[in-house]
């Protein structure tokens, strides 16, 4: 066991702050301190400007206007936000079923959850075995009373990226509220807000190389979308959204927003040679399958099964690398990932899966060292598994009679 | 020269070692805390250490302590979640809480709650009387802040827990402008739950809590990956929490240096400011902030006297920044009784260690050249 | 997942890992659990002809905590009589192993697995003697 830093290999459960990010948000916690709102001195006037083009930044990466960027503490809020404000501002002329994905983030699925408690219905379309909408089935799901549609563009788990053109195309078309929560995408996809027929729209900084505790939601201003606010107070934010902010924080964003623009195209091709060369150096292991869909999908992501290996055991196997299997914000419960479920997968290829999400800051060496370490581990996890010597032996464990307990 | 800075009870600056406790988190310790590896368990343990910090400064258990992104989430939160899950009865809340805590408490109006404003005195401490006779009516939920922003009146809430009692009441405080600047005691307020907020204290932007009875049944005001036990989802912030933890050591720590400073210097000020003639609000309140002075001249407006003393490099506050956006005078001056004229007038001043005696006998002087000049300006135009 | 160092120590360096001949008369093979549930523990005993326990096997599809239980009854098995191999239970093994309250089940499993052989090889004895 080395006691050096494991590999880090788990950039969609949150991103290192990029340094260019950290040098642009440090002085603003330690030098130019002042509660934007206040508008009386020159500490406040200095936090407003560089607040007013961070919401720039972000807005620029989007193609959006800044006018159109509300500042949250993070997706989470901005998910809660914009289908809670949503629902509720709409609920009496459009009606109560909103749809959504059985694969989004729980922040999607506990917030129509919650919202069927106090009244609404909702409909949970379970996705394609490749992670995919099937444009008919969302047609399908459509009502008279259907108010809001949620999607997420880039799957947190397996990085597939869903058609929101198509499916904002037929939101439009049936007079839909369309919320699509692009926490994952940002930097990974390119995302123009003045063609794409979205209404609403989540980010996180975290994810995108920026710092924890900050996000925004995109409310679309033509044609002028209305949300209640969730949060009351100062009526900070056109009183969408109330809350001191976090001066550093914002311009953080503002900055990693910033370079996501700049750089993605070159960026995503580096990380898409570095995954396709994992990939295809866990292929060459017996008995692995990816999970979802390899074209539509984000180049920094690779979910690969490992059958007849058990979930935790290989995470401990694998300790020299810091990944994730499952979602990071579920893995804190034993249960297998509910999205691979969604897909069908079994529970067994449910829990052997590893999740790995490549990032800026991941080398070659790093994909080399993961390649060997799986291949020692996961032969190493065989030679214990009954279930292994079993297939070996020619056994369909489909067909043996297992003890219940 | 620089810009002395008064107006600690918006925000105040980092604590130098709030930032080297945080430095590490905002660069390389870069885990999300749910994940289970190294990087995860690193943030994680930060995250606790900060609660147990959090929750030493107000006399409970770390589990008792909920994170949250601000003291305005942690108090919507509160009205929100506790009023959730209780039938719909009447709703009390002070003629002068911050707007964080009234309009979600007025938006419950609509689920069937019944929203009453209890009113204080003319020092700006909540009138007793009135609220034992609103309290003939069954109520659900009270929520008084244990110190105002603008005036610093600390209120009496060990006695509106014991009132609250007798009526089966939750009462919920806002203390974010008492957390160290007072002794805050969780279990000796009685309350069923506390506000508190990083960046009044010393600490950073972006982390609050709300502190709960463990009796207390409350709803998530945001949903998802079931982060503080699913109380409040979201990837947490781990830097401003770790800062907040940070800050709360340092004011338990300083507290009584940080009352006897600040009090000095707040009566040094008040000397001046009576020989000015100057009207101090809520300076006869039985029990105030040390830090905190609210004064007015008549026949001069408070936005105009802030920014003649902006241009000599004072920074104050007219009313209170979360709502200095609009000109309407403080509604906290209003509910006491003062007259709008002389509201509008309102200038706040709240200090903290870094201010100096130095500093209030230059601001008097300048004060009084201002108050000079202005007044001859409304002597010309009348 | 913070994990004891005895189930570190089994994890990594697994003890009596293999198989024994499933078809001799003097072993009984325990499998118990099922892949849907994340665990399955394969466990062999081989008695010698005074019914003591001389050689014990395991494989186990499952997590550290499984695995550990397993590696940690094989050598616990060994020397024993079939009925104090049934004796042992799962509380021993969880607080051998130090095992956390939501990896309790893994104890209960090996104690089935041991069950399982047991009544496995009692079986084929009871079946021998009654052919003999």
């Amino acid at each position: 066991m080395s006691d050096r830093e494991p590999i880090y290999l788990d950039y969609s459960a949150t991103t290192p702050v990029d340094p260019r990010v950290a040098e642009k948000m440090i002085p603003y916690i330690t030098e130019h301190y002042g509660n934007p709102a206040s508008r009386s001195h020159p500490y406040g006037w200095t936090a407003e400007k560089a607040v007013e083009n961070a919401r720039e930044e972000v807005a620029r990466l989007v193609n959006a206007d800044p006018r159109e960027i509300v500042w949250t503490s993070g997706a989470t809020e901005s998910n809660n936000l914009a289908i809670k404000g949503a629902a509720n501002f709409y609920a009496a002329t459009k009606g109560k079923h909103i749809i959504t994905v059985s694969t989004e983030h729980k922040a999607v699925i506990d917030t129509v959850r919650e919202l069927e408690r106090q009244g609404f219905e909702a409909t949970y379309l379970d996705p394609e075995p490749n992670g995919l909408i099937d444009l008919e089935k969302f047609k399908a799901a459509i009502r008279p009373d259907t108010v809001l549609a949620s999607v997420m563009f880039v799957n947190n788990e397996i990085g597939v990226i869903q058609d929101i053109t198509a499916i904002g195309n037929i939101c439009r078309a049936n007079n839909i509220i369309f919320h699509v929560d692009a926490a994952q995408a940002t930097g990974k996809v390119v995302i123009d807000l003045e063609t794409l027929p979205v209404d609403l729209m989540s980010f996180s900084a975290h994810k995108t190389y920026g710092p924890k505790g900050i996000g925004a939601l995109y409310v679309r201003r033509k044609p002028r979308i209305r949300i209640e606010a969730q949060m009351h107070g100062g009526g900070h934010e056109r009183g969408m959204r109330s809350g001191t902010l976090a001066t550093h924080q914002i311009v953080a964003m503002g900055e990693a927003f910033r370079i996501a623009r700049e750089e993605m195209a070159a960026e995503n091709e580096r990380i898409r040679m570095l995954r396709d060369r994992l990939l295809h150096g866990l292929q060459e292991i017996e008995e692995t399958y990816v999970n979802g869909d390899l074209d539509h999908r984000v180049p920094h992501n690779l979910n690969i099964s490992f059958n007849f290996v058990e979930g935790e055991s290989l995470i401990m196997a694998v300790k020299d690398i810091a990944v994730s299997s499952g979602s990071a914000c579920t893995s804190a419960s034993l249960e297998p990932s509910y999205v691979l479920r969604a897909l069908g997968r079994s529970d067994e290829l449910a829990h052997s899966s590893i999740r790995f999400s490549i990032g800026r800051f991941t080398t070659q060496a790093d994909v080399d060292y993961t390649i060997d370490l799986l291949k020692s581990k996961i032969g190493k996890l065989r030679e214990l598994s009954p279930l292994w010597e079993m297939f070996k032996d020619g056994i369909d464990l489909s067909k043996v009679q297992w003890a219940a307990h | 020269m620089n810009t002395v800075y008064f107006d600690h009870n918006s925000t105040t600056a980092l604590h130098p070692q709030v930032l080297e406790a945080m430095l590490p988190f905002m660069t390389a310790q870069h885990g999300n805390p749910t994940s289970r590896h190294v990087f995860g368990r690193n943030a994680r343990e930060a995250i606790e250490l900060a609660r147990t910090q959090v929750a030493n400064c107000v006399g409970v258990q770390a589990s008792q302590v909920v994170f949250t992104a601000s003291g305005t989430e942690a108090n919507n939160f509160a009205i929100r979640g506790i009023t959730g899950n209780l039938t719909p009865s009447q709703l009390l809340v002070s003629s002068i809480e911050h707007p964080c805590v009234t309009r979600p408490a007025l938006a419950l109006q609509t689920s069937g709650w019944q929203v009453k404003t209890i009113k204080v005195d003319q020092h700006g401490q909540v009138d007793l009387e009135h609220l034992s006779q609103l309290l003939q009516q069954p109520t659900g939920l009270i929520s008084v802040m244990l110190a105002n922003n603008e005036t610093g009146s600390v209120q009496p809430l060990e006695t509106i827990t014991a009132m609250a009692k007798q009526h089966k009441a939750y009462v919920h405080t806002d203390a974010v402008q008492a957390l160290g600047k007072v002794d805050v005691d969780f279990n000796a307020l009685g309350v069923h739950a506390m506000t508190l907020s990083s960046h009044k204290i010393g600490g950073p932007l972006g982390a609050g809590a709300l502190v709960l009875d463990k009796r207390v049944d409350i709803q998530p005001l945001l949903l998802g990956g079931g982060q503080e036990k699913g109380l409040r989802s979201g990837t947490e912030n781990v830097a401003a929490i770790v800062g907040f933890g940070a800050a709360c050591v340092i004011a338990q720590q300083q507290l009584v240096a940080y009352q006897g400073h600040t009090s000095q210097l707040r009566n040094q000020l008040e000397v001046g400011l009576h020989q000015l003639k100057a009207t101090l609000f809520g300076a006869n309140s039985h029990h105030r902030l040390p830090n905190t002075s609210f004064f007015a001249f008549t026949h001069i407006e408070g936005e105009t006297l802030v920014t003649a003393l902006d241009k000599a490099r004072f920074a104050v506050a007219s009313g209170s920044a979360c709502s200095s956006d609009s000109t309407e005078p403080s509604h906290v001056l209003l509910a006491m009784g003062i007259e709008e004229d002389l509201a509008r007038g309102a200038v706040r001043v709240s200090l903290n260690m870094q201010n100096t005696a130095q500093q209030i006998e230059a601001f008097l002087t300048t004060l009084a050249q201002e108050v000079k000049r202005l007044k001859a300006m409304t002597a010309i135009a009348a | 997942m913070a994990y004891s160092d005895k189930v570190l120590d089994h994890y990594e360096n697994p003890r009596n890992v293999g198989s024994l001949d499933k078809n001799a008369s003097n072993v009984g093979t325990g499998m118990v659990g099922a892949p849907a549930c994340g665990d399955v523990m394969k466990l062999q005993i081989q008695v010698n002809e005074a019914g003591i326990i001389e050689d014990a096997k395991f494989k186990t599809y499952g997590c550290g905590s499984a695995i550990a239980s397993s590696s940690l009854v094989t050598e616990w098995l060994k020397g024993k009589t079939l009925d104090q191999a049934a004796e042992i239970k799962n509380s021993a093994i969880a607080e051998e192993l130090a095992l956390p309250p939501v990896k309790i089940h893994c104890s209960v499993l090996a104690e089935d697995a041991i069950k399982a052989a047991v009544a496995d090889l009692k079986s084929k004895q009871h079946g021998s003697k009654e052919a003999a």
